[in-house]
């Protein structure tokens, strides 16, 4: 018999390995809200760490001083002004300072839409394309107040910042990707999935989380049984992974878990649901109708290089707007500041900017 | 003196190498020059072989390394045959059964065809594998415990992939090979059939898997704590017992005034540990066949509790609205 004795460094290292595996590779503090009935796992988990850096880009810019009143209408005096020529020219002016902020604060200021020698010359792509972008921020205030202004505040709603934040690409936009892996042969189908991209945050859930749910006319999302005993067959369980797939976008987009909305005890049940849910029912339609009648329909309008690798327009999805926020920018009644110029009209007046539009 | 009594093994036991008990005859001997290693010393006995092969064993090991391979190759194709991305992204990558459309079809190769093999000879190989265990007792003269206990395992897996999907008629239905794809399917399989913690066998099999936790940290905690006194030579204590395994059952026997003997332990563990998978897998079979969701369904039956409401009442949107999207 010979006696061997392990050294305190192997000792240290398994210490240090179960320390790593059992706090699940996340820095501690986590912090938990508690946000349904005791025991039912109702709750949201925050590591105060990820909100500081996550509060920052989440702050709304200070709007602009109101615009003086009594100016004529825009389009007594710009040419060129379908969409906005009933503005005051104040007004008017005053949005088109706050745009540039919004949108190009660092290059070419107004140069980066308009040709400075003729302002209202639509030579600019970007012209062309911010214009649409004006009447689909008319739109969603207008029409989707149940999303954007589900709160009931009236100052609430979207500003151009509300993507944009001072880029001239919203930061969250998502184009057609070709699937992963070998496209054909006879070995390593990878169907569209098992391949970690941040659409599914990092699962192996099938990656184009958007083009069923955001485009066209929408597949369903529901698959879970709604009741008890077998019924015929119901969904399968690849569609059931694609719903889960686009949930884990939601809950990454939103900085929330999947309790924010859903009680997990039954996903499906509408009944244990959390009102939030309504909201984001509303929002995924939302984010579908923009991007069927204003992103998607951009593409003849943009140069190849802000197209995706087939050629599609960059379009929305939640975290478009919310940017890792539960609401976008906390909620901030962004829209107050604008309502004049970006509240929007009436549905049915909407809707005939909407066709005016489309031939622009 | 070195003491052989701590969680982690202070000394080992390098006996003279020795090949075993003779064997009844048959066409296979142990091959293989038996040797010591030290870190097999750590872990278990130190010596190394001689193995019985046998030809369930040779032909499981055979079906085995061809399902391996083609699972292996399949992923490795799927990254374009990149060893650096293989590593990579290894935990990701899968062999993904049939799509739902092919039902019970056999499919073709890339569309579901090489899942189909390497199931195929997945399975022959775990069963050669479970009558190589069962020959093995015989001819040493033990009780096939542990071949029966595999099978326990073996009926889940066959459940999971081969007789659930037999009975809802899609392989579609049956688990993909990968690391994170099995894990992802168990949570897509929990989320289409309303909540496996409802179901009554899945609760039934988590309690077993707890209880065989537990049951072992008690045991393994129990004998480890009298080896001092030679508690660890169990088998010799269960026809001779010494002051070790007088301790052992003194000890429980003063703090929850039970004890279990040295043999009833063993029947503990094994019935909780087989009857995890057992139970698992009846779960997991009633699951889609024979109930569809597994909240509604405790609802129905007063398993699943109501509780106050927190919020505001919520109504389906879609119903408002007409048409579900």
């Amino acid at each position: 018999m010979s006696a061997y004795r392990p050294s305190q460094l192997v000792r240290g290292a398994a210490l240090a390995v179960a320390v790593l595996v059992l706090s699940a590779c996340e820095r501690p503090p986590i912090e938990y809200v508690q946000s349904g009935y005791r025991g039912t796992a109702m709750g949201q988990v925050y590591n105060p760490r990820h909100l500081a850096t996550q509060a920052d880009v989440n702050v709304a810019p200070a709007a602009l001083p109101p615009a003086g009143e009594g100016t004529p209408a825009a389009k007594t005096i710009y040419q060129n002004v379908p969409v906005l020529g009933d503005l005051s020219a104040a007004e008017f002016t005053r949005l088109m300072v706050a745009i540039t902020g919004w949108v190009a604060p660092e290059s070419e200021g107004c140069g980066y839409c308009h040709n400075l020698a003729n302002l209202a010359s639509d030579e600019k792509y970007t012209k062309v394309v911010s214009r649409r972008m004006i009447q689909m921020t008319q739109y969603i205030n207008a029409t989707w107040k149940q999303h954007v202004a589900s709160s009931g505040n009236p100052g609430a709603g979207v500003t151009c910042h509300t993507c944009h934040r001072g880029k001239q690409v919203p930061a969250n936009v998502w184009v057609a990707e070709r699937p992963p892996g070998p496209q054909g042969g006879s070995l390593g189908n990878r169907v569209g999935q098992n391949n970690p991209v941040r659409a599914v945050a990092w699962s192996t859930l099938p990656q184009d989380a958007f083009t069923p749910y955001f485009l066209g006319t929408g597949e369903s999302i529901r698959v879970a049984a709604t009741t008890a005993l077998p019924t015929g067959y119901v969904d399968t369980l690849n569609r059931t992974e694609k719903t889960y797939g686009l949930m884990m976008h939601m809950s990454d987009g939103l900085g929330v878990n999947c309790t924010f909305c859903h009680n997990s005890r039954n996903f499906g049940d509408w009944e244990n649901s959390t009102p939030q849910r309504v909201t984001a029912w509303h929002g995924i339609r939302m984010v579908r109708e923009i991007n069927n009648g204003y992103l998607a329909p951009l593409a003849s309008a943009l140069p190849t290089h802000r197209k995706g690798p087939l050629g599609d327009a960059p379009k929305a999805n939640c975290a478009t707007c919310h940017q890792g926020a539960y609401k976008p920018l906390y909620g901030t009644p962004v829209l107050a500041d604008y309502a004049t110029a970006l509240g929007g009209a009436p549905p049915a007046t909407a809707a005939a900017a909407l066709r005016k539009g489309g031939r622009s | 003196m070195a003491e052989y009594q701590n969680i982690l093994t202070r000394i080992q036991v390098r006996p003279p190498i020795y090949p075993g008990v003779a064997l009844p005859g048959g066409i296979w001997k142990r091959s293989g020059k038996p040797f010591l290693n030290y870190w097999a010393g750590w872990f278990g006995d130190a010596q190394i072989g001689p193995i019985y092969l046998g030809t369930t064993g040779v032909f499981s090991l055979v079906f085995g390394l061809i399902a391996f391979n083609i699972i292996g190759l399949n992923m490795l194709a799927s990254v374009n045959w990149d060893p650096v991305q293989f590593i990579r992204l290894l935990p990701w990558l899968a062999l993904e059964p049939p799509a739902a459309e092919y039902g019970l079809k056999i499919p073709p190769l890339n569309q579901g065809g090489w899942w189909l093999m390497a199931g195929f000879f997945l399975t022959v190989s775990i069963l050669l594998w479970w009558v190589r265990m069962y020959q093995r007792s015989k001819a040493l003269g033990i009780g096939p415990h542990t071949a029966w206990a595999f099978a326990s395992a073996i009926w889940l897996y066959l459940v999971l992939g081969f007789i659930r999907p037999l009975m809802m008629g899609s392989w579609s239905e049956a688990v993909p090979f990968g690391i994170f794809p099995h894990l992802d399917w168990t949570a897509a399989f929990s989320l289409r059939y309303g909540n496996l913690f409802y179901n009554p066998f899945h609760m039934l099999s988590i309690a077993f898997l707890y209880g065989a936790t537990l049951l072992f940290a008690m045991h393994a905690g129990t004998i480890l704590s009298v080896t001092r006194f030679g508690g660890d030579r169990e088998v010799e204590q269960i026809v001779d017992r010494g002051t070790a395994s007088e301790r052992a059952a003194l000890f429980w026997r003063w703090t929850m005034g039970f004890n279990a003997t040295m043999e009833s332990i063993h029947r503990w563990a094994w019935w909780c540990a087989v009857l995890c998978t057992l139970t698992g897998g009846i779960g997991i079979l009633l699951t889609g066949t024979v109930v569809d969701n597994w909240y509604l369904w405790a609802v129905k039956h007063g398993v699943a509790p109501a509780y106050p409401a927190v919020y505001p009442p919520v109504v389906d949107p879609a119903t408002l609205m007409g048409g579900v999207k």
